[in-house]
């Protein structure tokens, strides 16, 4: 019965999308650590942010409880906010780096835990598939993105930053 | 309240104030940045550091019954804050704020990487995330201050005048609390002496690829740990904090 329930919100928590790239669920963007639940009203989901200063982690709180409520018919949803399991850019689902692509992110690159700049540089771009390609600047338009440009078809682009 | 407990807000308190107000004042350089990538480094570092402080306020709050993040990031008195007077510094000129943003920063993520081994298991998972984000702090300082000091001659110079300003202020960064022996002793933090000295050796890489040296003479500015802080301070929190103080009960 429990282990239905917890499907269930598992499956209702991949309806809870990012709040800037809407069809990236926080599943696959890695940001849902837990699911516990003690008895049919006392669900408790956790969550880790990408970046700890990410504005829109009451947001996702917010959104998690409304979608998980309605979804899965229960009354209380509790959503915390916790650093046990960090985010880091390798928690990004297949899924969700062929969603970031499609939506016109370049994906981290996966990494072994450590980031030098030179993995920003030549990041494939998500339009032309073009490596030719420079980075701009590490901070973007928000905490987890970077800005660069490709020299083949002449557009500048994003990437999700990679983190370690 | 037992020693390791004070020991322990005394380290949160002056890190996360450290980050509330090297935030705002990064901030400062939104919409005026030299060049529109360094306004938005400035930005980016800037909401870092204010998100580094409320996880830090929020161990406070939720682990050593401290107020919540907001109270204890607007409603203290200035004595009650513990910044060193270094982030305290009004901004400036542009120099000075990428000379400080390199030695704060250098510090910040030896600090964190230090704590990722913290026996106070909260501020040890916070310090695995926090160490990542910090990279791309130290690797922007790192490669501007490289850039500017290695072109023309006035820029060398500006930088060296900078830093010649600068080290002594960084060195209250290190200015050891009266709990240092306690927090060794508990596996909390190893210490400002051994930070210090991480640090030292750090910076010097870099500012021997910038052609730049350390000055001479230091006197360490101390006094922030211990509640002692510049006239800015006052006049930053007021500007700060002015809105929620209209009505700390206002619904956000």
């Amino acid at each position: 019965m429990m282990a239905e329930l917890e499907k269930r919100i598992w499956k209702a928590l991949e309806e809870v999308y990012d709040p800037e790239i809407p069809k990236l669920s926080l599943v696959d963007l890695g940001v849902v650590t837990d699911v516990s639940i003690s008895d049919e009203q006392n669900i408790s989901v956790t969550i880790t942010p990408t970046f700890a200063g990410c504005p829109a982690i009451h947001y996702m709180q917010e959104s998690i409880k409304e979608v998980v409520a309605l979804q899965c018919n229960v009354s209380t949803v509790e959503v915390h906010v916790s650093f046990e399991h960090p985010w880091n850019s390798n928690k990004i689902t297949d899924k969700g780096r062929t969603i970031l692509q499609q939506s016109g992110f370049a994906p981290p690159p996966k990494h072994n835990g450590y980031i030098e700049l030179t993995v920003l540089e030549n990041v494939p771009c998500p339009f032309c598939g073009s490596k030719n390609t420079n980075l701009q600047t590490p901070f973007g338009p928000t905490l987890c993105r970077s800005i660069h440009y490709c020299n083949s078809c002449l557009q500048a682009f994003e990437q999700f930053k990679p983190l370690a | 309240m037992t020693n390791k407990a004070e020991a322990l807000k005394d380290l949160l308190f002056k890190m996360a104030d450290d980050c509330l107000i090297l935030g705002h004042r990064n901030s400062e350089w939104v919409g005026i940045g030299p060049v529109l990538e360094e306004d938005i480094a400035f930005a980016s570092i800037a909401q870092d550091k204010i998100g580094h402080a409320l996880a830090l306020y929020s161990i406070l709050h939720e682990h050593l019954g401290e107020a919540n993040p907001d109270v204890l990031g607007f409603m203290r008195h200035e004595s009650q804050f513990k910044c060193c007077h270094f982030v305290e510094i009004p901004t400036q000129e542009y120099d000075f704020a990428l000379i400080r943003h390199f030695l704060f920063d250098t510090a910040d993520r030896l600090r964190f990487e230090m704590l990722t081994e913290s026996s106070f298991e909260p501020l040890a998972q916070l310090s695995r995330k926090i160490k990542g984000e910090i990279t791309y702090h130290t690797m922007h300082a790192h490669a501007f201050v490289r850039q500017l000091s290695q072109g023309s001659e006035e820029a060398r110079l500006r930088m060296q005048s900078a830093l010649n300003t600068a080290y002594p202020l960084a060195l209250g960064i290190f200015e050891p609390s009266k709990y240092e022996q306690e927090l060794i002793d508990a596996g909390i933090f190893l210490g400002e002496d051994t930070l210090r000295e991480k640090w030292s050796s750090s910076i010097q890489t870099i500012l021997l690829q910038a052609n730049l040296v350390i000055p001479d003479t230091i006197q360490p500015v101390f006094g922030g740990r211990n509640g002692t802080h510049t006239e800015f301070l006052g006049e930053l929190l007021r500007e700060m904090s002015e809105v929620f103080v209209e009505d700390p009960s206002a619904e956000w």
